[in-house]
């Protein structure tokens, strides 16, 4: 049976503005994870009582931890936010379906995050091997440049130039001639309709993790649609569940 | 000690189940629980053909609560009657099919098309809040309440639960409708109509505008409300609305309900249902309670 685990915190730091990282002691969700894949926190506070839906950053080299990084975006966040290494924190997953590391064997691989879309590919560019470019959109400061830079040729793009190019992922993809045969990414929508059309105009088999609100995490609810191109087979309507489905789709199946 | 309970002749092995669409048709959460320690599940609420839905944003968070307006997304009567009907009568629960449309002559093609399922009762829905058509409109008017009960319930061999709107001004009205109507059973409350604004992106929180409030923060308004419809009509109550822990199940039960429903606690915990069945068995060992009928209505 599946479980939501209560998880012992290892460490917890700040790494940018509002952006902390932390580990999470759990056997069970990392050795079954996936890069790409989610999981959803719980808060203490009962007035607040739907999950927030983290992905996982990097699952530990030991199998029995994992790593999320996370933007406060808001009170839930604020309450992650202030716990310490050995305070407990309600955790279920691995959920939804991850990036599919199959389609990136062997080939050009290029992944883009933009915010608190960049977390996710950090896993994912741990687990590829070969020829592996990173682009990646910050606001202005940077984090997880490091984690990134150590198993992908990294480029960066910055919205107030302080760093790489100045404007967005797209942008630092053109100016650096980045090829590749496959894209992975994950970011707010404009940026993956952006990628989207790129890789449609130049062919490139592109998937992309979306974001909506949830409630169940599990696929249950219909809360987290998002509309698909087709009649989607569980739904028989043109919705998928961002939780179940997704969070990564294939580009040519999903409306922006 | 006893736990099951009668509804309209069906016998529950304890009286929890779970609210319509909080829980699919449970095969999502079979992975976290044991469907068979349930006394009932009810599935999400299906129409005669398939359902898109409302845009997103659906749910909103709100203090103690949220606001959904989901929309009745459903994949329509065939597929669920192929799909998950068989998966549901793998498991020793009751099943409960709620029913959605938009019109009298939609609600009874999906009430027909049950009648030769193996199902054990059927949930009319006439409270969904979100929803142009249909739904709460027949909700919010005691006579069509009743109409729409007798011709579902000429059609249906299974017995008829009547899911209740608390969007009105006097629910024993309502209540009394649905008894008239030939209602075997009454189901409340559904969710309350409310609103949230993003103030930094001012605009509403959900697509939809408005959306229906569950969770605990309208869990006083459901208990008072199945506390008045039980010393008002003679049929058997399902309670929910914020139910979480066995205590707030108990008062459900203390007012009047036969049985319970969980529902948006779900999401918190994807066991709260079966949590709520062992916190009602550690209560009755705790005051010596052998049957849980003794505690149906006992607070007058
Ligand atoms: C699949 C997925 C993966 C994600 N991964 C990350 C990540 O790795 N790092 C990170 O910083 N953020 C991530 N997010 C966004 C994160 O879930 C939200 O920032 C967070 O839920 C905000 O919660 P809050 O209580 O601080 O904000 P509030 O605004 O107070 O939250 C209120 C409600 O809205 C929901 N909500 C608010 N913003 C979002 C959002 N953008 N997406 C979905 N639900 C939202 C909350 O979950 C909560 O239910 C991810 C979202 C999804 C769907
Ligand atoms: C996401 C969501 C979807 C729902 N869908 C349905 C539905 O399809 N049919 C229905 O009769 N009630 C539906 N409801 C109402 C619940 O079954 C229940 O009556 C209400 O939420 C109050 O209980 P709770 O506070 O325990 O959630 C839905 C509620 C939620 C939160
Ligand atoms: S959050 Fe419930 S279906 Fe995705």
């Amino acid at each position: 049976m599946k479980t939501k685990e209560l998880c012992r915190i290892i460490s917890q730091e700040m790494i940018g503005p509002e952006i902390y990282s932390m580990w999470v002691q759990t056997d069970r969700i990392a050795d079954q994870a996936r890069p790409g894949q989610f999981v959803t926190l719980y808060s203490k506070d009962r007035s607040r009582m739907l999950p927030r839906p983290i992905s996982l950053c990097e699952i530990g080299d030991d199998k029995k931890s994992i790593r999320l990084v996370y933007r406060v975006a808001g009170e839930g966040t604020r309450e992650f936010s202030r716990l310490r290494s050995g305070d407990d924190i309600e955790v279920m997953g691995p959920l939804g379906n991850g990036f599919p590391m199959e389609e990136a064997q062997g080939k050009r691989v290029l992944l883009m995050g933009g915010g608190i879309g960049i977390p996710p590919m950090v896993e994912t560019a741990k687990q590829l091997s070969g020829d592996v470019a990173a682009a990646m959109g910050y606001r202005d400061a940077l984090f997880l440049t490091e984690e990134l830079s150590r198993c992908a040729s990294l480029y960066i793009a910055t919205e107030d130039g302080s760093v790489g190019t100045a404007g967005n992922v797209m942008d630092a993809v053109r100016e650096n001639h980045i090829r590749c045969d496959v894209i992975f990414a994950c970011g707010p929508k404009p940026m993956l309709k952006a990628i989207v059309d790129y890789a449609g105009e130049h062919k490139i088999p592109c998937w992309i993790s979306m974001e909506e609100r949830m409630a169940c995490g599990i696929g249950a609810c219909l809360a987290c649609t998002c509309q698909s191109k087709e009649v989607d087979g569980h739904s028989h309507v043109k919705n998928k569940r961002v939780c179940k489905d997704g969070p990564v789709f294939p580009a040519s199946e999903v409306e922006l | 000690m006893n736990t099951k309970v009668n509804l309209a002749g069906v016998e529950l092995k304890n009286p929890v189940m779970t609210a319509s669409g909080t829980f699919g048709s449970g095969m999502e959460y079979s992975e976290f629980m044991d469907l068979s320690r349930l006394g009932a599940v009810v599935t999400k609420g299906v129409a005669n053909v398939p359902w898109p839905g409302n845009p997103t944003p659906r749910i909103a968070e709100t203090c103690g609560g949220m606001l959904n307006a989901i929309g009745l997304q459903n994949p329509g009567i065939d597929v669920f009657c192929e799909r998950d009907l068989p998966f549901l009568q793998k498991y020793d629960t009751k099943i409960i099919v709620n029913v959605c449309g938009k019109t009298t002559e939609d609600y009874c093609e999906v009430v027909e098309r049950l009648s030769d399922e193996d199902i054990d009762m059927m949930e009319i829905n006439i409270s969904c809040p979100n929803v142009k058509e249909g739904g709460i409109a027949f909700g919010q008017n005691p006579k069509a309440v009743e109409a729409i009960t007798s011709e579902v319930k000429k059609r249906a061999k299974h017995p008829v639960i009547m899911k209740l709107s608390p969007n009105v001004t006097d629910i024993i009205e309502m209540a009394k409708a649905a008894e008239a109507g030939g209602a075997d059973v009454l189901s409340l409350i559904n969710t309350l109509t409310g609103m949230k604004i993003d103030i930094n992106r001012r605009t509403f929180a959900i697509a939809n505008k408005t959306g229906g409030l569950s969770g605990p923060a309208i869990r006083p308004v459901a208990v008072r409300m199945v506390y008045q419809t039980a010393q008002a009509v003679k049929i058997p109550i399902i309670g929910m609305g914020g139910i979480a822990s066995a205590e707030d199940a108990l008062e459900f039960i203390l007012a009047g309900a036969t049985a319970v429903s969980v529902g948006t606690a779900n999401f918190s915990n994807p066991c709260a249902a079966a949590d709520v069945i062992d916190g009602i068995e550690d209560y009755m060992n705790r005051f010596k309670v052998e049957d849980i009928k003794e505690l149906i209505g006992a607070v007058k």
